[in-house]
């Protein structure tokens, strides 16, 4: 029984946890991928960027309030910037969208050309983002750490095995929950809500039945720009702040979008999900968990790992692959790419 | 209208001129380094010590009777070999360097020395490039580096494991030729000494997550994590999620991960890890460090020594040889690097050219001991390190 419980915390810890909080942080970013891609009907390759600026803003903002001595206790301060830094990222965005989107949406160009302009929009931000806060790495972490420690778990339960649990993992996936209910509620509850997904679905009936497009266009920006601040504030939370790897985080992105079907919200957090858990449990060496499980004869030599870590992306764009090949609209019937 | 033709003319052709009379005063000086990509946080300090080298040889009134040096840059991008590439090119076709300082990444120095530097018989001086398999790289004497292999840092740390008593590791390396190297050597040298490596894995940079790695890694167990990698980037993350999860609480470190910025944010967690890092000590790294604070930077930020040495070695081999053709020069970068010679410490180059210019010979120490071995490149001292209190500790220099 100890074995098995030991076994469980194992898996737990290195698997369970690291890739639900990795999950979340990546369903939220795949959502403004998918709300762009379902109602401006591009693939925005500035997002990650876009991720970058809203989590400089609010780190900002946070060297100004610790400034002034302001703090949540055990929670991160960069909380109550937060919402200074979605403010920031929205005037970004909309900032964008009437500078460089809309001379291209008054031209109704194919979408293939607003994939090129948002990678120029990204490359913009990208050097905006090193301009203001500089290449380095950033930690603005404050608070407590963890919720539990994998030393106070040993001494709690008298396990072998410690269980971690951050604080931002732990508000990563609450705060998740949070957004995706309240983006769930406003999309399908709201006048404002339908009246985009009206517009997702057919522009031209939506502009006939009295739906006014730059509104729903600029109320998409503002939802898009909080997402990303919010993903790129619990990112940098989690891991810490460096501009380089928001760019990295667009490909896993863009991957989850796919899987989960490009446009359709649930999809984006399921592929989330899909991506992480996968990308953890198939480059996971299991001999550490089956030692406590099996046993003794039966316990294995070698590490059991199926694949080496090299291969966590190939992963991930393996099941991107098999998912278009058989279901081309993804998942959750997204729309076709 | 004719007028206005003729006069713009004119100008044009008394401009070519004039351009042309200012470029035979100059000498320049490529300095390649990534100024974007992984390593960006370091490279700015190297570009600046760099500098320092060149403004100093300049103050002094310059080399070959006179000639001024202007330092060109250009991004290496540390990982994109063809962008690294297309820079060099750059520097040696439109802005007619004569030498090269960098690259620094082993990646993409060794595609600049195969693609640009060979063919078009160019040196070059790398501040920073450590892997081995450069050591034994087609380079027609062109190739120098002011960094020691790291198939020399793969044996020191295998002897400070051995030295602790420690026989099992699990390895993890930054997924490119530095790492790589790296870690190929450190497990050569580990086995030799009677180790067994449980696991070695690679980690990307600038990646999300490293959860996988970590669990992998703490799959296969181990005393030690040894940690190849960077300190601003993939190293960092795979401590912070080993110590998260409590799945190592002592790291070995390879040089890259000697940074203040991986104290800071780690924070006591990482007190009683330890490392090795190459290292200078001596009346050259203090004169060095004097000039660095005068300038406004941190002489003990990565490399920077290394990259004013390079900048400086090839200014005096352009002396000794009295051209600065990279064919004509190269071949006195080992004489005023080696003894015999006047010892030359950062701050004395206008000492070192007089020397020169009368026909004597230096050796130059600079800010690293420079000593030049092998194929060109420095021998290495690497200091052994632990982390005591939040700081970095010395134990003795191997």
């Amino acid at each position: 029984m100890i074995d098995f419980l030991n076994g469980l915390v194992a898996l737990l810890n290195f698997v369970v946890i690291p890739a639900t909080a990795y999950g979340a942080q990546l369903a939220l970013g795949a959502l403004g991928v998918t709300l762009i891609y379902g109602i401006l009907r591009f693939s925005n390759f500035a997002h990650g960027d876009t991720m970058a600026f809203g989590a400089m803003s609010t780190i900002l903002v946070t060297w100004l309030l610790q400034g002034w001595g302001v703090s949540l206790g055990p929670l991160p301060t960069a909380l109550l910037a937060l919402p200074f830094g979605i403010a920031i990222t929205a005037l970004l965005v909309l900032g964008t969208d009437k500078l460089v989107y809309r001379f291209y949406r008054r031209q109704r160009v194919a979408p293939v050309i607003l994939v090129i302009v948002s990678m120029g929009v990204m490359f913009v931000t990208n050097g905006l983002v090193r301009f203001i806060i500089g290449p380095d790495d950033r930690n603005f972490a404050d608070g407590a750490r963890f919720l539990i420690s994998a030393r106070d778990f040993r001494e709690i339960t008298g396990l072998d095995e410690g269980l971690a649990f951050r604080t931002s993992q732990a508000m990563t996936i609450v705060t998740a929950v949070i957004v995706v209910a309240a983006l769930f509620w406003f999309l399908n509850r709201t006048r404002t809500g339908k009246s985009m997904r009206a517009f997702s679905d057919n522009e031209d009936l939506a502009l006939l039945s009295g739906i006014n497009p730059e509104r729903v266009v600029t109320i998409t920006w503002v939802i898009v720009a909080a997402l990303a601040a919010v993903a790129g504030v619990l990112y940098g939370l989690d891991k810490s702040f460096k501009p380089f790897t928001y760019f990295q985080l667009l490909l896993p992105i863009f991957a989850a979008a796919i899987v989960g079907g490009l446009g359709s919200p649930i999809g984006a957090i399921a592929g989330g999900f899909v991506v992480a858990f996968s990308e953890v449990t198939v480059t996971y060496a299991w001999k550490k968990v089956l030692e406590y499980w099996l046993p003794g004869p039966l316990e294995p030599d070698g590490l059991v790992q199926l694949l080496s870590t090299d291969y966590k992306f190939a992963v991930s764009f393996a099941i991107l692959v098999i998912v278009l090949l058989f279901r081309p609209t993804g998942l959750f019937k997204g729309k076709s790419v | 209208m004719k007028k206005l033709l003729m006069a713009s003319a004119v100008t044009a052709v008394a401009g070519t001129a004039a351009f042309g009379a200012a470029h035979e005063n100059v000498i320049k000086l490529g300095i390649i380094l990534g100024f974007t990509g992984p390593i960006e946080s370091i490279t700015p300090s190297m570009s600046e010590s760099a500098q320092l080298a060149v403004s100093e040889i300049n103050d002094a009134g310059g080399i070959l009777d006179g000639k001024m040096i202007e330092a060109v840059t250009a991004d290496s991008t540390c990982v994109d070999a063809a962008a690294a590439t297309a820079a060099a090119e750059r520097l040696i076709t439109s802005d007619g360097i004569s030498g090269i300082m960098g690259a620094d990444c082993s990646g993409v120095t060794g595609a600049i020395l195969a693609n640009v530097a060979v063919p078009n018989g160019m040196v070059m001086i790398s501040p920073s490039a450590t892997s081995p398999g450069l050591s034994e790289a087609e380079d027609n004497g062109l190739f120098f580096r002011t960094a020691p292999s790291d198939a020399r840092q793969g044996e020191v740390l295998a002897n400070i494991l051995d030295s602790k008593g420690v026989t099992e590791v699990a390895v993890t390396y930054t997924n490119n030729d530095y790492g790589q190297g790296l870690s190929d050597s450190f497990i050569a040298a580990f086995e030799a000494n009677g180790g067994t490596v449980t696991l070695n894995a690679s980690h990307e940079d600038g990646k999300g997550d490293y959860s996988a790695e970590v669990g992998a890694l703490a799959s296969a167990g181990g005393d030690v994590l040894v940690v190849l990698g960077y300190a601003d980037q993939g190293g960092q993350g795979m401590i912070r999620g080993a110590l998260d999860s409590g799945a190592f609480d002592t790291f070995m470190m390879g040089d890259g991960m000697y940074s203040e910025d991986l104290l800071a944010s780690i924070g006591p967690d990482l007190n009683g890890s330890y490392g090795a890092v190459p290292w200078s000590e001596g009346e050259g790294t203090e004169a060095f460090a004097g000039l660095a604070d005068a300038a406004g930077f941190d002489p003990a930020s990565s490399y920077t020594r290394e990259s004013y040495d390079a900048a400086a070695l090839i200014a005096l081999a352009m002396q000794a040889a009295g051209s600065s053709d990279p064919n004509e020069y190269k071949a006195s970068i080992l004489d005023v690097a080696n003894a015999p010679g006047e010892p030359i410490l950062p701050g004395d180059l206008k000492k070192a050219f007089d020397i020169l210019a009368e026909g004597g010979d230096i050796d130059y120490v600079g800010a690293t001991n420079v000593e030049l071995i092998g194929p060109g490149e420095a021998a290495g001292t690497y200091l052994e390190y632990t982390v005591e209190d939040g700081a970095f500790s010395q134990v003795e220099i191997r």
